[in-house]
């Protein structure tokens, strides 16, 4: 197999995370295309590993990690996101200004 | 035959993945992740590296969706189409997206246009069970450090701020 295929499917799966990023509004989904760009990454580590035999499975070790890593940020991601919703009643990445108060404007009008 | 599972397999994360960034219910958008990351586990598969497939499945699958569809339902996230899912700015965003990827792709293209995989007969398991355990131990156990930052980080975030202000 000829190694452009796993790399071109990681620019592709990346690509599409990158304008999830950009055009989504709920910050749950902002997280789920950080998960697709993540994937892409660990494609292009087991596709280099394969590749590039080292004996020392370099490429396949650093995905598992970047899949523990993945763990670990969608962890405090979502903590941060409930924290928005505590705070504001939404989790519209583009309204949110601030994490812990609503906007002093907002605080005007309701007291 | 190994062409063949990773073209199948690398479809299906790629139509997955575009549904889950233009999908209008968010609960949908959160189940194609799961076809998506499970199609990954498959090129994984295919790419004869069958403990990070498995790894894939057990903590993307089984832990990461669960944890964001539990997100969903504690933010009231809800089940009917949301037009405003999307900002009015996505045909900009699309365009970042297509020139970034004709950048990557033609770049990797030159680089790498002419190298081929090597046929690996057997699987490769016990070879990384073994780099991690002897080469890769301390930045194993940096992770492990790491894990459990970020889960005293989710605690304090995730401590009812109000009462802090008054103590």
């Amino acid at each position: 197999m000829p190694i452009v295929v796993p790399l071109l499917l990681a620019v592709a799966l990346f690509c599409i995370g990158v304008y999830g990023v950009l055009a989504r509004r709920n910050a749950i989904t902002l997280l789920m295309s950080f998960e697709l760009m993540l994937n892409a990454v660990n494609i292009n580590l087991v596709a280099f590993d394969a590749w590039h035999v080292d004996g020392l499975a370099t490429g396949q070790t650093l995905a598992v990690f970047v899949i523990t890593i993945a763990a670990a940020e969608i962890g405090l991601g979502l903590a941060i996101v409930l924290l928005l919703f505590r705070g504001h009643g939404h989790v519209d990445a583009d309204a949110a200004r601030d994490l812990l108060e609503q906007d002093p404007v907002e605080k005007g009008v309701e007291q | 035959m190994t062409t063949a599972l990773f073209s199948i397999a690398g479809a299906v994360a790629l139509l997955a993945a575009v549904m889950v960034v233009t999908s209008r219910r968010i609960v949908h958008a959160a189940l194609w992740l799961v076809v998506a990351l499970g199609a990954v586990a498959g090129c994984f598969g295919a790419l004869h590296a069958e403990f990070v497939a498995l790894v894939q499945i057990l903590v993307y699958v089984g832990a990461i969706v669960v944890l964001v569809l539990f997100a969903l339902m504690l933010t009231k996230a809800p089940t009917n189409p949301l037009p405003a899912l999307t900002t009015r700015r996505s045909p900009f965003a699309a365009v970042v997206a297509l020139v970034l990827a004709l950048v990557l792709g033609s770049g990797v293209v030159l680089a790498f246009g002419n190298e081929k995989l090597k046929p690996v007969p057997d699987g490769s398991a016990e070879a990384v069970g073994t780099a991690v355990f002897r080469t890769w131990v301390l930045p194993f156990e940096v992770l492990s450090v790491l894990l459990l930052a970020a889960l005293i980080g989710a605690i304090v975030l995730s401590q009812r701020s109000g009462k802090k202000g008054d103590d």
